[in-house]
């Protein structure tokens, strides 16, 4: 390059542009070298372009994904887990309540049943009792309702011998004179 | 903005190739030139990035795998969005040419770095092996169907040799477009930005009021600077929409 060192104005700049042998582009010589280099340097990076890095950053980004979708899949999963494990609770928890309340009805019947059966066995023995009393009343009644001709009998000797004076009548007669009186 | 700085005002010095290690062969000069190194330093810096970041296999990205990550997903949006999933298989492709080309823009940017893509030969290479892999595949996929490429269905009996021809032109212009744009688009942000770049340095020698007017192209620099950051962005992935673009016919000639 023999340009004007020095010189800034723009004719002199346009000057050299307009000069194609002294301008580096268009310089022809240079050329075989520069596509030689380029051929070389462009050709190991495209070998490490399609060989290592695009791949490795493929691999990446479809690693990421998956694991996003897998991540994504997990999580929709034990959500239902979760949702199964609310609804098995909630039956299990609605079994015992039912469970409970039918429990304790059972011991409601049992114990009135018991109470029921307590009862009526003191109803029966008192039955039994009163049966018996009864029995002995009556009995007592009919004793004393036997007596009642004998005491009859004495009393009337005894009334007959203070109004008579005298001896006493014979106990047969007073006897059949009673009873035909008691009749 | 690269350069060598008892050049400082040469705008074109930056694009100036030398010999590192002279290397010739059958008459034919293959040195290591400082463009060579740049090129194997845009390969080992983008391929160090991806390898190293990605090199824990995070589940959870670290900041360096993530924007490995991105870079991998937002080249395989552009490609499956123009060329469809059949056109994954042209990935490795199209995500080298686009980290090479963004990642060779970018170290552009630094200063008394070489910008390997600003180089028309660089660019054209490029070009020409999107254009030779359209072209290779579609014959290859679709033998001489490949060739419905230039007559377009539902265009009238009598224009289809005139829109034959001028789909052939358009073919045909595609890697000189593809290298054009990219090289003339770094060539032309690194001048500008040498040229005002100059002129700061050049008005502040001379004295006080040249350091005053100074700030005009400074700011304006700074400017062209964050522009140039946008540029070295875009034009790397127009380069790649446009490849994905080109693909597509590839694989679907009949359009």
């Amino acid at each position: 390059m023999s340009n004007t060192q020095g010189n800034l104005n723009t004719t002199a700049e346009v000057g050299i542009v307009e000069d194609s042998s002294s301008f580096p582009p268009f310089d022809s010589t240079t050329f075989p070298s520069q596509l030689l280099w380029l051929v070389l340097s462009f050709g190991v990076f495209y070998w490490v372009m399609s060989k290592v890095v695009l791949p490795r950053i493929g691999g990446i980004l479809e690693d990421r994904r998956d694991r996003i979708a897998g991540d994504m899949a997990e999580a929709s999963r034990l959500k239902q887990e979760t949702d199964d494990a609310i609804a098995s609770y909630e039956s299990a928890l609605a079994n015992a309540r039912q469970k409970a309340s039918s429990m304790a009805q059972d011991a409601r019947a049992k114990v009135k049943a018991e109470s029921e059966s307590v009862r009526a066995a003191a109803e029966e023995q008192l039955a039994a009792k009163l049966s018996e009393a009864e029995q002995s009343i009556s009995k007592i009644k009919v004793e004393s309702l036997s007596h009642v001709g004998e005491i009859a009998t004495e009393t009337t000797g005894e009334l007959v011998k203070a109004l008579i004076g005298g001896r006493a009548p014979a106990k047969a007669e007073v006897s059949k004179a009673v009873d035909a009186a008691l009749k | 903005m690269a350069g060598n700085s008892g050049n400082a005002i040469d705008p074109i010095h930056q694009f100036h190739i030398s010999k590192i290690f002279p290397v010739e062969i059958g008459g034919v000069d293959f040195s290591f030139t400082n463009a060579s190194l740049f090129m194997v330093v845009t390969v080992a810096v983008a391929t160090l990035f991806l390898v190293l970041s990605t090199n824990r296999r995070g589940l959870v990205p670290s900041r360096a795998q993530l924007m490995a990550e991105m870079s991998y997903e937002f080249v395989a949006a552009t490609l499956r969005g123009s060329a469809g999933n059949e056109g994954m298989r042209f990935f490795p492709l199209v995500f080298s040419l686009f980290m090479f080309v963004f990642v060779a823009n970018m170290l552009g940017m630094f200063p008394y770095f070489f910008t390997v893509t600003s180089q028309i030969i660089v660019t054209f290479a490029l070009a020409m092996l999107v254009i030779g892999t359209v072209t290779i595949y579609g014959f290859f996929k679709h033998g001489a169907g490949f060739l419905k490429l230039f007559v377009p269905s539902g265009v009238p009996i009598g224009v289809i040799p005139l829109v034959s021809i001028i789909e052939v032109i358009s073919f045909l212009s595609r890697p000189v477009s593809l290298s054009v744009r990219l090289f003339a688009n770094m060539l032309a942000g690194h001048i500008t930005l040498k040229v005002f770049a100059g002129f700061v340095v050049m008005l502040t020698g001379a004295g006080a009021v040249g350091i005053a007017s100074a700030i005009l192209p400074l700011a304006l620099t700074v400017a062209i600077t964050a522009l140039e950051f946008l540029v070295a962005f875009l034009q790397a992935y127009v380069f790649t929409v446009l490849t994905c673009m080109y693909l597509a016919d590839a694989l679907h000639p009949s359009h």
